[in-house]
């Protein structure tokens, strides 16, 4: 699998997800945001966790329409796959490739802990090294994941099975418990936990491997 | 010309921060502050024929997120 981890001023999990997915087997390219192409064939785009431009204006806003990510939504618009993880899932937000929003933790608190999640389906790239049930262990370190959705949307991803991830015990605010979501297709995750930060033993927790050996998974001859 | 643009969250989004700031003014002594919301305001330095069409269109795209926000612009 090709791997890109875009990279933004102000991202500082982009080497954590580089060396998750290359520790799972990738092939992985870092990219620029001002980069106007992907690099060709890449099967997954990883937009990873930090504080892209200072979280000027909003969290994500301004990398939403940085040029990398006028790519980013072309590729998913090819049915490519995408994964954005803490801010990375703020950008996915904003860029529109996920519905909802990501608003500052209800608490007004930001929280930097390991925290139990719920894995709510195996029906996804992302997803197929879990069973649905498991609870995983991941880190979150965010002030800004407090998810909301209209009632239509929140009806469409509970109707379509689309929160693969929801908080055991809320921390945040967000709406139904909601830690990830999936696109319509199940090619685009956002999340606000870290997989990436939990692969080794020295992270204290391997719980996140299995995400990313499952998605590596995807893409091996049958 | 100038134009301001106020961004706020819309009604019925819980506003956290708000929140926050009318405790905080309660516990200042300042009674009977029944509610607190805080937005943003933008102002923006334009060349003279820009239309208002375009100013709504810079905050559909980016200074607005419209699932949780509105926006009012104020031409200066």
């Amino acid at each position: 699998m090709r791997a890109a981890v875009i990279v933004f001023p102000g991202s500082n999990c982009d080497r954590d997800m580089a060396v998750a997915l290359k520790t799972a087997g990738a092939d992985v390219h870092m990219v620029w945001h001002k980069d106007a192409d992907l690099p060709d064939r890449v099967d997954l785009v990883a937009v990873p966790g930090g504080f892209s431009f200072g979280d000027y204006l909003r969290c994500g806003a301004i990398a939403a329409n940085s040029p990398i990510c006028k790519a980013v939504i072309a590729h998913a618009e090819r049915g490519g796959y995408v994964l954005g993880v803490c801010n990375g899932f703020q950008v996915l937000t904003e860029t529109g490739l996920l519905p909802g929003v990501l608003m500052r933790n209800a608490n007004l608190k930001f929280v930097c802990k390991t925290v139990d999640l719920k894995v709510e389906t195996s029906e996804s790239a992302f997803t197929q090294g879990y069973d649905a049930g498991d609870i995983v262990s991941y880190p979150v370190a965010h002030h800004d994941g407090n998810y909301t959705a209209g009632p239509e949307t929140l009806k469409a991803l509970e109707g379509q099975a689309r929160i693969p991830f929801r908080y055991v015990r809320n921390l945040n605010g967000s709406v139904a418990d909601i830690a990830g979501v999936l696109s319509e297709n199940r090619r685009v995750l956002g999340l606000m936990p870290h997989p990436e930060r939990a692969v080794d033993v020295g992270h204290g927790g391997t719980d996140g491997q299995a995400l990313f050996r499952g998605l590596l998974g995807e893409f091996l001859p049958a | 010309m100038k134009a301001r643009v106020h961004v706020m969250l819309k009604n019925g989004v819980l506003d956290p921060q708000g929140e926050a700031v009318r405790h905080a003014l309660g516990s200042l002594g300042f009674d009977g502050v029944e509610g607190v919301r805080q937005g943003k305001v933008i102002e923006l330095d334009l060349v003279d024929e820009t239309s208002a069409a375009t100013i709504n269109e810079m905050c559909e795209k980016l200074l607005a997120n419209t699932v949780i926000e509105s926006y009012r612009v104020e031409v200066l």
